[in-house]
């Protein structure tokens, strides 16, 4: 692989684009819903407490999976389509 | 059949069977001693992790830390998880292509300094060493209470069981280890958790449970426990904290400290392909889960429990008295961990926040009205999960569960840590630079030796803790995320940084951490030598000790691209070796070094 090759710097500039926009997720349900923005979610009601309280202790964990296995298959489709996986 | 005998049948039934896979799964090849051959299956490798990942604290420790402040210790929830989507996406791919076997070496090999290498190893053994300490004294406890020894001879036990199946098998003998110990501490953990829940719930899943409804009293458990609570003077469980940007840091710290550690990156390094990299870490997550999901519903059904126990009339009758105590308060107060004092001298149980925080002085003046002279009942928060099961006045077979699975995790989360020290030391150090002409016999026999020292090390600072053990989960996160994190992610994610970039950033990281680590908690720790008293009041812009790791990791980053762009850029084939890594095609190649 001499990744010098145009399709190379376009496999590296998705795989960044998949990186960004899954951090963007990450960091929204934890550092946004699960703390900063918690006082603004406090008026959806979930069962005796509010929305930021059910991200801090159970959805940002479970969005966390969320993304890791979008990003594994995603990155393992990327792979073959630009022939970069491993035989 | 007594308590004690079940116990020694489930620690020993266990221990067995961790033995027999050690003697199956011997390592022939350094190859299968660091990276147990590199041919174990994405599904198999996540569970590894779990286990190597969930230690006494997450098993012990963590409920209990919740239980105490409630949403506050959220942080711990999404730090000790979201650092696993880091690792995923800016880490463990690349590294695994890089096709090595240490974490030091990538470093060394990638800004092409030797003295990087041995900054990285410096770090790795101090934050592994730091972290090993709270896992044998979590396994020393776990056996004293359960089998009746005292803990140094629980202790002993504990480093034989791991110096066979570590020294015996390397990573391979510990990966399979591992996958069985994940089976005992998370089944240990979600069965009382799973009863309490649908006693309390009627909800058998514990994550469900805590949005439900509270049988005996119609309301949702939450509103329920922040009643009971506050009317003790407590603050709400659910309550939201005083500093956002604390929070934040503290999270981040967490996070990209989980994604910097090398026991945990090294597991990586163990799957065929780099496909399965990327599979492995949402397998580990799924895993790690199970318990992370688990865990706030055991901490909030755990201190209603036990405000129940203390106050069975409710809070505004008296409290329970002292000779009514149920059995497993008696039991743990022999091990010192539950202590009463009848200030007032009524015989009764007076538990309620008396410390000068308690909201407003209406609560304080209600105590003492009703006669109260301070608090009575002093609980250990370790003691959550293991007492958890009596509280509940669950069968002994749990309670025998839960031992081996408090063990187990405990066992586990140490032998990778040793692992990664040992690997530091014999392949790093003696093959990197003392002597590189070594066999690969010798290089076994050189990492058997490191790994049998390093349990004799560890054993002997968990049975004689240095004053610091409770502040190392400050020190070993804080030390992962300032100086190795940046190092690796900088090494993949850019071509611009040079060896001269990368030192600098990584030993400012790390002396600007540790610096305000020791500002606040004495300096290496030494009793008496703090510059601030450490409070809240003291923090620069209200962020505490715990949360400077991710300041500390900014830093590297600024420091090393600044340093990198006024000197060299580095040379042509390290920078086709940052292009390699990107790619996986011809990982297999690669790790046939």
């Amino acid at each position: 692989m001499s990744g010098h090759s145009y399709d190379a710097e376009k496999y590296w500039k998705a795989n960044l684009r998949l990186i960004f926009g899954s951090l963007i997720v990450w960091a929204l349900v934890s550092y946004g819903f699960g703390i900063v923005l918690r006082p603004m979610l406090s008026g959806i009601p979930i069962g005796g407490t509010d929305l930021g309280f059910w991200f801090a202790q159970q959805g940002s964990i479970l969005t966390f999976i969320g993304l890791i296995f979008h990003y594994a298959w995603r990155m393992n489709r990327l792979d073959k389509q630009f022939g970069v996986d491993e035989e | 059949m007594s308590q004690f005998a079940i116990n020694i049948m489930f620690v020993g039934g266990s221990f067995l069977i961790y033995i027999l896979i050690a003697v199956w799964a011997k390592a022939g090849s350094t190859k299968d001693f660091y990276v147990a051959g590199g041919g174990v299956h994405p599904i198999t490798n996540g569970m590894a992790i779990g286990a190597d990942w969930m230690s006494a604290a997450s098993f012990i420790s963590m409920a209990g830390i919740i239980a105490a402040s409630g949403y506050a210790s959220s942080a711990y929830l999404m730090g000790w998880t979201g650092g696993y989507v880091l690792l995923a996406m800016l880490l463990a791919p690349y590294l695994r292509k890089f096709g090595k076997f240490t974490v030091p070496e990538f470093i060394g090999d990638r800004f092409y300094s030797k003295k990087a290498r041995l900054v990285a190893v410096i770090c790795l053994i101090v934050a592994s060493l730091t972290y090993v300490i709270g896992q044998m004294a979590g396994a020393g406890v776990a056996f004293s209470r359960f089998l009746e020894v005292d803990s140094t001879t629980g202790l002993m036990i504990a480093a034989v069981v791991i110096f066979i199946y570590s020294v015996l098998g390397g990573m391979k003998g510990i990966t399979y280890t591992q996958v069985a110990q994940y089976c005992v501490l998370i089944v240990a953990y979600t069965i009382p958790a799973v009863f309490i829940s649908f006693q309390l719930t009627g909800n058998p899943i514990p994550a469900l449970g805590l949005f439900s409804t509270h049988l005996d009293s119609g309301m949702p458990i939450l509103d329920k426990l922040n009643q009971v609570i506050t009317d003790v003077g407590f603050s709400e469980y659910s309550a939201d904290v005083d500093s956002h940007l604390n929070m934040v840091l503290f999270t981040l710290t967490l996070m990209i400290g989980t994604a910097g550690l090398p026991h945990v990156i090294i597991r990586f390094f163990t799957v065929p392909k780099v496909a399965d990299a990327r599979w492995s870490a949402g397998w580990a997550l799924v895993f790690i889960a199970l318990l992370y999901l688990t865990a706030p519903a055991v901490a909030s059904m755990a201190r209603l429990n036990l405000m129940t126990t203390v106050y069975p009339d409710g809070t505004a009758a008296e409290p329970i008295k002292y000779e009514d105590r149920p059995q497993w308060v008696k039991e743990w107060e022999v091990t010192g961990l539950i202590k009463f004092t009848d200030k007032n001298e009524d015989g009764r149980i007076q538990m309620y926040n008396d410390a000068s925080d308690a909201p407003g002085t209406a609560f304080q003046a209600k105590a003492e009205a009703r006669g109260w002279k301070g608090n009575e009942l002093d609980v250990n928060r370790d003691i959550i999960v293991l007492a958890n099961p009596e509280i509940a006045n669950l069968p002994g077979w749990v309670i025998g569960l839960i031992a081996a699975g408090g063990l187990a995790a405990a066992l586990s989360t140490a032998a990778g840590l040793l692992l990664a020290i040992s690997s530091a030391v014999s392949h790093d150090l003696i093959k990197g630079s003392i002597n590189p002409g070594i066999t690969d016999k010798g290089e076994l026999l050189a990492a058997r030796i490191s790994m049998a020292i390093a349990i004799v090390v560890a054993t002997y600072l968990g049975a004689n803790p240095p004053g610091f053990a409770a502040q190392v989960v400050a020190l070993a996160f804080g030390i992962a995320a300032a100086s190795l994190f940046p190092a690796l992610m900088m090494g993949i994610f850019s071509k611009r940084i040079n060896n001269t970039g990368a030192i600098a950033g990584m030993l400012s990281g790390l002396v600007f951490t540790l610096s305000y680590i020791f500002v606040y908690k004495g300096w290496f720790f030494i009793p008496g030598t703090a510059n601030l008293a450490d409070t809240p009041a003291n923090w620069v812009l209200g962020i505490s000790p715990l949360s400077i790791g991710a300041i500390g990791a900014l830093v590297n980053f600024a420091v090393a691209f600044v340093v990198s762009n006024a000197t060299d850029e580095p040379p042509v084939e390290i920078q086709e070796l940052v292009e390699s890594v990107r790619y996986p095609r011809g990982a297999g190649q690669a790790q046939d070094h």
